[in-house]
């Protein structure tokens, strides 16, 4: 029997066993499979998505570890809402949570800061100087938003005279909305961009500029308008069919693209963005910016032994792991999952969705002594919102390769309802669930 | 999507709908329950209330789609290749089935037992 007849049979019969759990409302995750005993510690540092996932299928498998996730944040935040935030559909706290509510039993949650790791002594410290002995480490710290490497930058003045943030957290999302909203008002220069660094969701930038154009149309003001939007590099997204299809679309809409812009200085009294350009700084004068920060890996990785030594990784500190494992390279007994994780592309909720099971099964492997067949092949997704009541269902692999989930039904390049649909209403269900180990 | 099955579904709309997924549930299954009831009860389908539910179906099926458009800031300005259109079918067959359904049976229940009853 070939893999894909396997993966098709393992999947009917995953069908076949659903339903008598359907029927009978006890088992709500398909078949409950005989638990790895185990005495092994493990350690998780961070309980965003990757690391609450990871907690919750590794209680689901395992039986007798000790499984801690170390995280000092208290809140859970649903980041794949902000857009919808920015966009003033859904209010800020559409996306907190608390991380408590998604601690799988079994796991146990110490509420501090990692501060170091040492992966040759096998030991996490924290912030208390609490030391945490581990045989199996999973670093999904997610990453950190340099917003300090743009000159004049201010995180707290997001929401004031036609500043936005998106990215910034749950109220710096509500404030951008209430910034672009004011300019939707009245129109003028509408500025937008990217980092030149590995980043999260590399289509929200472009969601909001198309947001910010739909905006201006329902209001009646797209005339009065000029949106820019400056690339960083020569195309405006990493998968070229995605660019194309983007750069059709940015021409249908009006919205103005320059390339190899990023953007290095801000002067929030004067609203001139300056950005840095092969030919020297250009400055852009604006009435709304969506300032995108760069992005690197957080101190506690960035300043241990774990990030990439050479490469285009190494500077920003992303943890080297093999792409297909999600291991670390140098130390076997280490895995980075979520936007840590130095691989090519892939830093969203839905990558965390396909990285996780194939990481917690190569853990498990190491327990039992044998070798995981599992293999992460990049897979991301993106609902790439194209205005309020249509996006394009973007999923591709390492390899730039189109990985539709609904081949035949849901084109993944066209404008549609249905993928709009599933952006609002299903996205975070689905993801809720993930942070259970349920999805 | 990886590993979509039941249970995975079941998860998703746990949590979607939260504490009100069983009484949802709860509700469609005693809703068929007593259309079958009503059926057996009278032995047939009666075509004067089969024909007043089918109206009331009909004003389900909108409202679903009105709702479903509500809830998620669309309309059907919105719609941009066949499978949407395909959705609002399916979400507006599925809300006149639902509601033919029902109000058949809570016709069938208000009349009693009598077959001349709307």
């Amino acid at each position: 029997m070939s893999g894909n007849q396997d993966a098709v049979a393992l999947k009917r019969r995953s069908i076949l066993l659903g339903a008598p759990a359907l029927a009978g409302g006890l088992a709500l995750a398909g078949p409950s499979r005989a638990g790895v005993r185990t005495n092994a510690k493990i350690v998780i540092i961070g309980a965003g998505a990757a690391g609450l996932a990871t907690a919750s299928r590794l209680a689901d498998r395992l039986e007798g570890a000790s499984i801690t996730l170390v995280d000092r944040r208290r809140e859970h935040l649903y980041q794949p809402g902000y857009t919808l935030v920015a966009a003033g559909l859904k209010s800020a706290d559409y996306t907190v949570s608390t991380t408590r509510e998604f601690v799988a039993r079994g796991v146990t949650l110490i509420e501090e800061a990692a501060a170091e790791i040492d992966p040759v002594g096998k030991t996490v410290t924290t912030d208390q100087g609490k030391r945490l002995p581990y045989d199996f480490l999973v670093v999904a710290t997610g990453l950190e938003l340099n917003y300090g490497a743009i000159e004049g930058m201010d995180v707290a003045r997001i929401g004031q005279n036609g500043m936005g943030s998106v990215y910034a957290g749950p109220e710096q999302a509500a404030a951008t909305w209430r910034a672009m909203s004011a300019y939707a008002d009245k129109g003028g220069v509408a500025v937008f961009g990217r980092p030149p660094t590995e980043m999260k969701c590399a289509g929200a930038p472009l969601k909001y500029a198309f947001l910010t154009d739909d905006t201006l149309r329902r209001r009646g003001n797209r005339d009065k308008a000029e949106l820019i939007y400056n690339a960083h590099v020569k195309t405006l997204f990493s998968v070229p069919i995605v660019a194309e299809k983007v750069r059709m679309l940015y021409a249908d809409r009006g919205i103005r693209v320059t390339h190899d812009h990023v953007l290095r200085k801000i002067d929030l009294e004067r609203r001139i963005a300056t950005f840095r350009t092969p030919n020297g700084d250009d400055e852009q004068r604006y009435d709304f910016i969506n300032v995108v920060p760069p992005m690197r890996a957080p101190a506690v990785v960035r300043n241990s032994p774990l990030p990439w030594q050479t490469g285009p990784w190494a500077a920003d500190g992303w943890a080297e792991v093999n792409r297909h494992s999600l291991r670390h390279v140098r130390f076997p007994e280490v895995f980075c999952v979520g936007d840590v994780a130095g691989v090519p592309k892939g830093k969203t909720a839905a990558s965390v969705k396909w990285q996780v099971p194939v990481a917690v099964d190569h853990l498990i492997a190491a327990i039992q002594q044998r070798e995981s067949k599992e293999s992460y092949n990049g897979y991301t997704s993106c609902p790439l919102i194209t205005r309020v009541g249509r996006a394009m269902l973007v999923e591709f692999d390492y390899n730039d390769n189109l990985v539709p989930s609904f081949p035949g039904i849901i084109a993944p390049l066209e404008e549609l309802w249905i993928t709009w649909i599933m952006k609002e209403v299903g996205l975070k269900p689905t993801y809720l669930a993930m942070l259970r180990g349920k999805a | 999507m990886k590993d979509l099955d039941l249970g995975t579904l079941l998860a998703v709309f746990q949590e979607m709908l939260g504490w009100t997924l069983w009484p949802v549930i709860a509700l469609a299954v005693l809703a068929s329950l007593a259309f079958l009831w009503v059926v057996l009860r009278d032995r047939s389908l009666l075509s004067r209330r089969l024909v007043w539910a089918e109206i009331c179906g009909l004003g389900g099926g909108i409202a679903a789609v009105l709702i479903m458009q509500a809830v998620t800031h669309s309309g059907f300005a919105d719609l941009g290749g066949p499978i949407d259109w395909l959705l609002v079918v399916g979400i507006f067959v599925f809300g006149a089935i639902g509601a033919a359904l029902g109000f058949y049976a809570l016709f069938g229940l208000l009349a009693g037992g009598s077959r001349k009853a709307a």
